[in-house]
């Protein structure tokens, strides 16, 4: 009577099963994919602006954010687990067994059934061709053991059993690496949050103000994450990523960073990233002194200090706001990046928020020939101004005029929004090098007396050439010149198109557009000229002055859009670099390590040993004649197998074929 | 009838390793130690123990390699040779590439890499032409000219290699670096491996096939080189400035190597099929191999590219301990790692456990070919990570 398989028999035939491996293995591989299309652990703001609410809620509910933390991903890897630790479980004693055993119990009749098998008549007598088995098979490589009976002997070999070793190192060392991942995961605080004894910090605060129900202790196993330490300066404490906030994890020791380094190649291309960093730890008689970088990291009481980035610890930096308005003064400002400053000179208050400092901009750059090139252009700040609203603009300003396509200028970008390129403003550089020229020419085109001088001298001469004397028109030139150029210093074009819009029909504005543009042209001209004068340049203008000319009008047509009432301008800096470390506890890693190696040592096992049986069943066949069947059969690559086998059965054959007279001296183990 | 003891022994006892190696393979060992023991002489100042470690075991396992395929020991002579020819000609100054005419238009990196290309896709279309004609000799110069080409493109990364501490030393490192290289890299591992299957089974057919996966990344290389001036020799950025490096890359190789040869195979094997089914007199089910055999070339190949993956994979993580902070980041790269040889896992055990065998494992494997490919290349392309330093 067969008992019909009792449930958690059941259970473990499924666990065990091939094609639950195998489809598991599949599964695990499709999830990994979603992980890798869809961005991981980006701010939650970020995916809810990509996808829309619906689709952002919904992917919330599925943890895809964080994939490779969710309970689901979780445990699809351990049902992985279970499923690979059921099969070894069941194969093991099996396994044990078959290195055991020789079977040298064979049947006559299962030998002869077998797919590999020859039977070779010799002129040999028993014991002859049973030593000269062994010696074959031996020499083969084979293991050998005998069973004597009185119709017959059989001689079975075995060899390649380190194949099964392959297998169950293969398998155990996945169980390992496994569980040495689950050492160092983050699943202890995600308990620990889902029992609400954690919960992670979401908001942008210091350190020391974290409660301490987002802080982790030092006795805590294993963490990972990092750490920005500004020259000069230490902690003891890294910030651990959690979702869409983080834990503050505090160290058992001081890390300070005496300073920070970049070197450069020739090229300008960083070279390597280092740190001098000083350990300070009470169990130290003086503090540890070291020098990490990129690849370099320091291994100090069983955790790991990596240098993983950089970024501005603070730098200081003098600033000059320069007004696009006559009607403000000029002001210095001295500050320091990541500190916010109340500015007060112009019409309405604006809070200047510093962000970044960076010393080296590899930017690509097109040359006089219109060639892109990468190339530095040199320090630069970014910096938000926020206005009374709350409303900001952030801005990266250039310390150095930039050249492009031979023309050299002050560089500043302007974007609304971090998701947004970018637009920058270009302020053509005077001869001397500065922007004086330019702000004085925008300065005078605010000026409405020099605008009016300026119009009356050149409406003038224009009447005197063509011979006409008509005050009225002249007037009326006159007032639009100096109407039209405030509308454009104040507003640009946009400024122009509004006048036209407010007093012709649509269908004379193409036509009124042409002819402001030419009497707002020639005004612009009159008053650059004049510009010109103070700086002491009289007479015809050289081409250069009219290019810079042009560049002023695109600049000045762009500032009311630009947001800012100054152009900011990094004039001296010291810089303050902070160092960003990432920190690490692993303890899991020596047995992921352990286990990778038994996974490597168990795969090549499993595909370049073969497990092989042959079996030599001998039988008398009178005083000088014995009859020998081989058989042999392999656990996997048959057609290797197959080749083999044929091999060694015409060794058996011409072996056999011989006689030998002296047994007695070869080897019998 | 008495047989004397002597021939039963040589006719039953299988001639150890060491006594199947003629005077040619001492040789070759001698050779290879003594390049190497000049190489440490050499450059052994400039080495860390890791380098040096790797170096002492280049020597055994080039060695090993030449024993057990004797015909690279021909072919790595030969890279030497043209190797040391084109460092000669260098004479310590990069501008020779384009002054001396053997570097300008044999040995410079950037020539060898061209006749490399060209050598290739000369051969691509020899061997389908010896499929095509039936002719033995035809494909007989197939397999000359992958030989030509795997020679000038192995120089051309050795004297790349070379090259790199010309432009100025401090920008030196082993070209396996960015897209190009490692291009140049998958083409030759490829080839090798094919040349290797062709010279076991003693069967030219499957060239055209093999060498149009190959023909197909020299033909990227080329639209790379000229479109993004790839080929130009940078600095490394300082992730990579680490040993780690010359054993990851390669060993990743190997495996990326084996798969496509796998998908290839596959290929042949559909084919094959296919014509014994519609046309068995035809070109495809006369010409190819047996179906046995090309089953069994694509199990070796994927139980050695998955071996080699195994081992390049966890080479990675160490790596990634080392310079990031953490073995495993579900990084993209890593993570299509994983998926590479979830699929590949997945093949053996059915292969193994359940023997299926012939068309949907042949399926399989060509589909793996483009998992393999995404992993390789779309990783860098389309997706953002820790490993961006091979972006298009
Ligand atoms: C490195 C990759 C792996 C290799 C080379 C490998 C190899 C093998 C081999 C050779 C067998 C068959 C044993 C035999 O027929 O004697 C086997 C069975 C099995 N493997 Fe794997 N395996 C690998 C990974 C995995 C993974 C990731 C799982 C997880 C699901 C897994 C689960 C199983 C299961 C459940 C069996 C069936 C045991 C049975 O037949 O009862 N293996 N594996």
């Amino acid at each position: 009577m067969r008992n019909s398989p009792t449930s958690s028999t059941r259970l473990i035939n499924f666990l065990g099963s091939m094609n639950l491996a195998i489809s598991l293995l599949v599964v695990v591989a499709i999830a990994s994919v979603i992980g890798t299309i869809l961005r991981q652990n980006q701010p939650y703001t970020d995916y809810q602006i990509k996808f829309g609410s619906f689709w952002f809620d919904l992917f919330k509910a599925l943890d895809l954010y964080d994939v490779y933390s969710a309970v689901w991903f979780l445990s699809i890897l351990a049902f992985l687990v279970i499923s690979i630790a059921t099969c070894v479980g069941r194969n093991t004693p099996g396994i044990l067994r078959e290195l055991r055993h020789y079977r040298e119990n064979v049947q006559e009749k299962s030998l002869r059934a077998m797919k590999h098998q020859t039977v070779i008549p010799t002129a040999q007598n028993a014991a002859q061709a049973q030593a000269l088995a062994i010696r074959i098979l031996h020499n083969q490589g084979f293991k050998t053991r005998q069973k004597a009976s009185d119709d017959h002997a059989v001689v079975a070999g075995m060899k390649g059993r380190a194949n099964h070793w392959g297998y169950w190192l293969t398998h155990v060392g996945m169980i390992v690496i496994f569980i040495g991942g689950l050492l160092d995961s983050r699943l202890p605080l995600m308990v620990a949050e889902w029992q609400g004894t954690l919960k992670p910090e979401t908001r942008n605060i210091p350190a020391g103000e974290v409660p301490a129900i987002s802080q982790l202790s030092t006795s805590n196993f294993s963490y990972r994450g990092s750490v920005d330490i500004p020259e000069g300066s230490r902690a003891n404490i890294l910030f651990q990523p959690m979702r869409e906030g983080y834990f503050v994890q505090h160290l058992p020791f001081e890390v300070e960073v005496k300073e920070f380094r970049v070197e450069h190649y020739s090229t300008g291309m960083p070279k390597s990233f280092e740190s001098d960093l000083v350990i300070h730890d009470k169990d130290l008689a003086k503090p540890l002194e070291t020098t990490i970088s990129v690849n370099h990291p320091l291994f100090y009481k069983g955790v790991a200090i990596y240098q993983a980035n950089f970024g501005d610890g603070g730098s200081e930096v003098k600033l000059r706001l320069h007004p696009f308005s006559s009607r403000y003064a000029a002001q210095d400002l001295d500050g320091k990046i990541f500190g916010d400053y109340n500015l007060t000179s112009s019409d309405q208050q604006y809070k200047l928020e510093l962000k970044d400092f960076r010393l080296f901009n590899i930017n690509d750059m097109e040359d006089e020939t219109g060639k892109v090139k990468k190339k530095n252009i040199g320090p630069s700040i970014t910096f938000k101004l926020r206005d009374a609203t709350g409303q900001a603009m952030e801005y990266q300003n250039y310390m150095n005029p930039v050249s492009i396509k031979g023309q050299i200028y002050y560089l500043s970008g302007v974007r609304a929004s971090p998701a947004e390129p970018f637009r920058y403003l270009h302020i053509p550089v005077d001869p001397k090098g500065g922007m004086e020229r330019f702000m004085r020419f925008l300065s005078n085109m605010q000026n409405t007396e020099l605008v009016k001088k300026s119009a009356i001298e050149t409406t003038r001469s224009s009447m005197q050439q063509t011979n006409v004397q008509n005050t009225e028109v002249e007037n009326q030139v006159i007032e639009s010149m100096v109407r039209l150029t405030e509308q454009f210093a104040s507003k640009g074009s946009e400024g122009i198109m509004q006048e036209i819009a407010g007093r012709f029909p649509e269908d004379k504005r193409a036509s009124a557009s042409e002819a402001f543009m030419k009497v707002l042209n020639a005004s612009l001209r009159s008053v650059y000229a004049e510009t010109l004068k103070q700086e002491g340049i009289s007479g015809e203008l050289k081409e250069a002055d009219w290019l810079f000319f042009d560049d002023s009008i695109l600049a000045i047509d762009k500032i009311a859009a630009y947001g800012s009432p100054w152009f900011v301008q990094l004039s001296t800096f010291k810089q303050i670099e902070a160092s960003g470390l990432q920190i690490t506890r692993s303890p899991g890693k020596d047995v992921v390590y352990f286990g990778s190696a038994m996974l490597v040592i168990g795969v090549f096992l499993l595909f370049y040993v073969a497990h092989r049986r042959i079996w030599v069943w001998i039988k008398p066949l009178g005083e000088n004649q014995s009859e020998i069947v081989v058989a042999g059969s392999s656990n996997r690559n048959q057609p290797e197998f197959e080749r083999y086998f044929n091999r060694l059965q015409g060794i058996f054959q011409q072996a056999m074929a011989y006689e030998v007279k002296d047994v007695s001296s070869t080897t019998n183990p | 009838m008495s047989v004397p003891q002597q021939t039963l022994e040589s006719l039953i006892e299988e001639p150890s390793l060491f006594k199947q190696l003629g005077l040619r393979d001492w040789l070759w060992a001698a050779v290879v130690l003594a390049a190497t023991a000049f190489l440490f002489a050499q450059y052994g100042n400039g080495m860390d123990g890791y380098e040096i470690g790797i170096l002492a075991m280049s020597a055994p396992s080039l060695i090993g390699l030449g024993w057990y395929w004797k015909a690279f020991q021909p072919y790595a002579l030969a890279v030497a040779a043209f190797s040391l020819l084109g460092i000669w000609l260098y004479d310590g100054s990069y501008a020779n590439a384009e002054v001396v005419f053997g570097l300008k238009f044999l040995v410079s990196s950037q020539s060898a890499v061209m006749w490399m290309s060209a050598l290739f896709v000369m051969a691509t279309v020899t061997y389908l032409g010896g499929l095509v004609a039936n002719n033995e000799f035809t494909l007989k110069t197939g397999s000359a000219l992958t030989w030509a080409a795997l020679i000038m493109g192995m120089t051309g990364l050795m004297v790349r290699w070379y090259e790199t501490y010309l432009v100025d030393p401090e920008f030196g490192h082993i070209p396996v670096s960015n897209l190009y290289e490692v291009f140049i890299l998958f083409s030759l591992i490829t080839g090798l491996l094919y040349l290797f299957y062709e010279g076991r089974y003693k069967n030219r057919s499957l060239g055209g096939f093999v060498l149009l996966v190959i023909s197909a990344a020299v033909g990227f290389l080329l639209w790379y080189s000229v479109s993004r001036d790839a080929d130009k020799i940078l600095p490394l950025v300082p992730a990579l400035k680490s040993y780690w490096m010359k054993i990851h890359v390669p060993a990743n190789f190997v495996g990326y190597g084996s798969f496509a040869l796998a998908a290839m195979v596959s290929v042949a094997y559909l084919l094959k099929e296919r014509g014994q089914r519609v046309n068995p007199n035809g070109m495809m089910a006369t010409r190819l191999p047996s179906l046995d055999m090309l089953d069994d070339v694509t199990y070796k190949a994927i139980a050695l590219g998955f071996a080699f993956f195994t081992v390049a994979t966890i080479l990675g993580a160490m790596w990634a301990a080392e310079a990031w902070g953490g073995y495993w980041s579900w990084d993209p790269k890593e993570t299509w790692a994983l998926i590479v040889w979830l699929n590949y896992a997945a093949w053996l055990h059915l292969r193994f456990s359940k023997g299926w065998r012939g068309t949907p494992m042949a399926w399989w494997a060509i589909v793996g070919l483009f998992v393999t490919l995404f992993a390789f290349l779309g990783v860098n392309m389309f997706l953002s990570g820790l490993h961006s330093y091979g972006e298009l």
